[in-house]
């Protein structure tokens, strides 16, 4: 119990921390963040099956609509705010998602780039006949 | 009199900024939290490399089948749905923790566990269905990353399920115990995490690899 009194007198809060023990707001901060994420999910899943927006956009939305989603679980399910106390938190993500973006970003331009470039395969195959 | 209103404009904010600065270590509970939550950036910089290898290889079909015409997409909402519920109630689990209510504890891992493994059912279900119709992971480039990728993901969950579990025997045989709690609280970091990746792999993997 001195523990628990001893984290609430700390400034700083983990991930997943909350600093008062208040069921009503905890839950429904929960509620509010699973709303968000059905709300953006059934969005990603109607957008992908229709036909009432511009085709080429539709890629460009189901990735905006899950950096959104990914936004919300952070924020409501991990708890991972902007306060002063989460900072080391955030940086940790600020750097992670700088590795995450040069990952998949850097493979996809350095590999489209290699098939642009590339001799289509039938042409390769004749020249090694 | 100056010096009084000198002192008192600057006493004010340092005050404050030594509250804020100066706290003394951090409690045992932030430093595991921090510590997790790298741990849990390094699994997410693992995934983007599976993600990154499934957009490059999303063409690359040598013929076999391609995503639009293996996806099930109702299948994967179903999918979708069970994960986030199963992640909502672990966050409610994790009130129930800290209010120590032994009962909704119990219950609400329950209904997490339950839902988790239906999830993983159904994801086993969809890649028996795929091997039986010819799709396994040696069939194409295409399908190799899918099943690493989505695969992993599955392991993940699967762990998850196993710590789950253990958890709530934990917290059955020695109670709310701040070592438990801080247990509790990675486990519901990681469960949060698997359900954030999720959300990358059906956007990916079965929206944008059903248009491709």
């Amino acid at each position: 119990m001195s523990e628990l009194h001893d984290t609430h007198r700390q400034a700083g809060l983990a991930p997943g921390d909350e600093e008062e023990i208040n069921v009503r707001y905890r839950v429904l901060g929960y509620v509010v963040g699973l709303a968000l994420a059905i709300l953006l999910t059934a969005t990603s899943f109607f957008v992908a099956g229709t036909d009432l927006v511009w085709q080429p956009s539709i890629p460009v939305a189901i990735v905006v609509l899950a950096i959104a989603q990914m936004g919300v679980h952070l924020v409501f399910f991990l708890h991972i705010t902007t306060g002063p106390d989460n900072t080391n938190n955030v940086m940790a993500l600020a750097f992670g998602l700088m590795i995450v973006f040069l990952v998949i970003g850097g493979s996809l331009w350095i590999m489209t780039n290699l098939n642009h470039n590339m001799m289509p395969m039938d042409q390769i195959m004749k020249m090694q006949r | 009199m100056a010096a009084g209103t000198f002192a008192d404009a600057h006493a004010l904010p340092l005050v404050g900024l030594e509250d804020a600065v100066h706290e003394g270590p951090a409690s045992k509970r932030i430093i595991t939290g921090y510590g997790f939550w790298i741990f849990l950036l390094s699994d997410i910089v693992m995934f983007s490399c599976f993600f990154a290898a499934y957009a490059v290889l999303l063409g690359q079909t040598a013929g076999g089948p391609t995503g639009a015409q293996l996806f099930n997409l109702p299948n994967v909402a179903i999918e979708t749905a069970c994960l986030l519920l199963s992640s909502f109630f672990c966050g409610m689990a994790s009130v129930a923790a800290e209010v120590r209510s032994h009962r909704w504890f119990q219950i609400w891992m329950a209904v997490t566990c339950v839902l988790g493994l239906a999830f993983l059912a159904i994801e086993f279900h969809e890649f028996a269905d795929l091997v039986a119709r010819g799709a396994g992971p040696s069939r194409s480039a295409f399908l190799s990353a899918f099943f690493a990728l989505v695969g992993c993901h599955g392991l993940h969950v699967s762990a998850g399920i196993l710590w789950l579990l253990t958890m709530m025997a934990q917290v059955f045989a020695k109670g709310f115990r701040a070592d438990i709690q801080r247990r509790f609280l990675c486990f519901a970091l990681f469960w949060h995490a698997l359900d954030i990746i999720w959300v990358g792999v059906f956007s990916v993997v079965y929206l944008l690899g059903s248009a491709a």
